[in-house]
């Protein structure tokens, strides 16, 4: 590194622990930019990845009002991913290098969206637990020192305050319906709880990118303090549902103030990051398919503005002409 | 025109909507780029509230106690009674695109007659915000015939097909029935015949302006508004009405 | 793997949120044309009633002030402090000016 890069560096880091806000155009170290790449590249496909196991239902919701809330939050999910992908792009990566990564398989995406949704029950866990943990991640990215991934953030958060009630909402109705829909809700929670918990990723110590995001203002708190907040939050609102967190060894700890909780099954989260969850290959799939079946279409488009701007220079310039 | 025939033409405007809604609602997370996710997911979103806003009217009007939820999802394939266009499957996006601009051309000016008839405001109160809708719906639809039709070879290609073989489905749309006929006569519906027309100019001048071929007029599959659909959708009904017939007691 | 020649344009959309207001910018997209880029801005940025107006701008047509020069081009105004109200100490009296 040069002494003027040093220089810049070094103002650049007091600059941000001051809490002020970097714009796409302003000196960055590279190692910032990559970071920032990444994290909201995999957040962007985490978002349109994360359309299809609740897409997977909207043709077989219960009632026209669910059919309307659950397109609609499927369809805010394709916004979200939109928003992120147009802030990282203001880092100098475009959205076709991006989804090329995904399609390759060299980008990741949230490994949650690798279980399948089995009933309609999951729609209730999804949104309650899945856009909860979301949520809890997303809010302290509001004030990341990146400002486009901030104002995304701030738009994505304040459309995501209903995913969560709507799903919290599905859960209830099942919680308080027929036996059947009972026992459909517990299998759920059963089902999507400590993958919820993976959600906020392995443990400080095991997690390579913690201390520097932290010190770049990019990261706010640390996973296992996020996943704290989210069992202490989700406790409460279970047993207002009347269901079981299926966790023995979850209890109340006085002196901590906090709940305990069991071990999480590491090997399990690392099995489905490297490809072995249920759903890796037709989440994929299906990304791969619609990008490649969407081709002809996106050619064609290009292909007509380009006639259409032909069309009216030669327009124009014979109107000059006359 | 009786009081079963007034049910009967608002439900029919209830199907079309919930079906071809249902349809495009399938494209969720399988468009051809995000930003078309998004665009037809927002038309299914307005076709699904049309579908659930003359459902209920339809429920009224019947004064049965069937609700929104009971017409769509107690009711067979034989019993729905919307257009066979509709229910035809999404296809490539091409076919989509050309459904969604044969039946948004129609629907468009159905729309407008009855928010101007006197017979029913509540059909009136309902056309008035849906006549919005159905007008985004046509732009965006014939947009797209037209980008498709004047772009490559391949996508030129592909969409003459999707408007050959979607074409056999839009007689149908002008042909009345005694349902239409009569509510027609009582002011209620729209004159069908005189609305061909002005579909005919519209669709044509958006083919044209594609730089695609108007088929010729020939075979008109019907059969829809009595009941008899294609194989098509029953299939769809199967699927989307699953939860409802397997627990009849829940609610959700 | 199909690779699309050409991704699509990346435009800037700018949204009035309501009459008496100026345009503010809301965020960017992608569409092959301007007539497309209206459509998808209307249904990306306006799904919860945000917007009356749209404006929406070709990323490549605008031109942005360096942040190297943000000193020299901002700096200058800092003096210049007569230009705000609170600079003039006026008698009690003559209150509300």
């Amino acid at each position: 590194m040069s002494p003027v890069e040093m220089n810049l560096e070094a103002r650049f880091d007091a600059y941000v622990a001051e809490e002020k806000k970097i714009e796409p155009k302003d000196w960055m170290p590279d190692a910032y930019r990559k970071t920032l790449i990444r994290q909201i590249s995999q957040h962007a496909h985490s978002e349109i990845v994360g359309m299809l196991p609740e897409g997977n239902w909207i043709s077989r919701a219960p009632s026209l009002k669910r059919k309307a809330i659950l397109l609609a939050k499927v369809q805010d999910e394709a916004g979200h991913g939109l928003y992120l992908y147009s802030a990282a792009e203001t880092l100098g990566v475009t959205r076709d290098q991006m989804l090329q990564d995904l399609h390759a398989g060299k980008a990741k995406y949230s490994s949650i969206f690798n279980y399948p949704t089995l009933t309609w029950a999951d729609m209730g866990a999804v949104g309650w637990l899945v856009d909860g943990a979301a949520i809890m991640n997303q809010v302290p990215l509001c004030k990341c020192s990146y400002g486009p991934y901030a104002r995304a953030m701030v738009r994505v958060c304040k459309e995501e305050s209903f995913h969560q009630r709507q799903g919290f909402q599905v859960m209830l109705n099942l919680a308080q319906g027929t036996p059947e829909q009972k026992a459909m809700a517990q299998d759920a929670l059963n089902r999507w709880w400590w993958p919820s918990l993976m959600m906020f990723g392995p443990s400080d110590a095991d997690s390579p990118h913690s201390a520097q995001s932290m010190k770049w203002n990019i990261k706010r708190f640390s996973n296992d303090e996020l996943r704290q907040r989210f069992v202490d939050m989700t406790v409460p609102q279970s047993e207002l549902l009347g269901l079981t967190l299926p966790d023995p060894d979850l209890k109340w700890n006085e002196e901590r103030g906090h709940y305990d909780f069991g071990a999480i099954n590491w090997d399990e989260f690392y099995n489905v990051i490297k490809g072995n969850g249920p759903c890796n290959k037709e989440r994929l799939g299906a990304r791969v398919k619609a990008y490649e079946d969407g081709a002809w279409v996106r050619d064609a488009a290009n292909a007509y503005a380009t006639k259409e701007a032909a069309r009216q220079k030669n327009a124009n310039a014979s109107t000059h002409a006359a | 025109m009786t009081e079963s025939q007034h049910f009967a033409a608002v439900l029919r405007l209830g199907d079309d909507a919930l079906v071809l809604g249902q349809r495009l609602s399938a494209w969720c997370g399988h468009g051809p780029i995000l930003e078309e996710d998004i665009a037809l997911s927002n038309i299914a979103l307005d076709l699904i509230g049309q579908a659930r806003n003359f459902f209920t009217l339809a429920g009224q009007l019947e004064n049965q106690g069937r609700d929104e939820d009971a017409l769509a999802y107690f009711r067979s394939d034989r019993e729905f009674q919307n257009h066979l266009l509709v229910e035809q499957p999404n296809g490539h996006f091409g076919d989509t695109v050309v459904r969604q601009m044969f039946f948004s051309a129609f629907a468009l000016d159905r729309c407008a007659f009855l928010a101007r008839q006197t017979v029913n405001a509540d059909v009136a109160g309902i056309a008035a915000k849906a006549v919005k809708e159905l007008h985004y719906h046509w732009e965006h639809a014939a947009q797209w015939v037209i980008r498709l039709g004047d772009g490559t070879p391949e996508s030129h290609q592909k969409v003459q097909d999707s408007v050959d073989q979607l074409w056999a489905y839009t007689g149908e749309l002008f042909t009345p029935d005694d349902v239409d006929t009569a509510c027609a006569e009582a002011g209620l519906m729209p004159d069908l015949h005189k609305l061909q027309s002005t579909w005919r100019d519209k669709v044509v001048a958006c083919l044209e302006r594609a730089t695609l071929r108007v088929p010729e007029d020939g075979w008109a599959h019907r059969g829809g508004k009595q009941g008899v659909h294609s194989e098509h959708l029953s299939y769809m009904l199967a699927e989307m009405q699953v939860l409802p017939r397997t627990y009849p007691d829940a609610t959700w | 793997m199909s690779e699309s020649k050409h991704e699509w344009p990346l435009w800037e959309v700018f949204i009035r949120s309501r009459q008496g207001l100026g345009h503010k910018h809301a965020g960017s997209l992608h569409a092959a044309d301007a007539q497309m880029a209206i459509q998808n801005a209307r249904d990306v940025y306006t799904r919860r009633q945000e917007g009356v107006s749209i404006w929406v701008v070709p990323a490549e047509a605008i031109t942005a002030s360096s942040p190297d020069d943000k000193d020299v081009l901002f700096d200058p105004a800092n003096d210049k402090v007569y230009r705000h109200p609170t600079f003039y100490k006026l008698p009690d009296e003559v209150n509300n000016m």
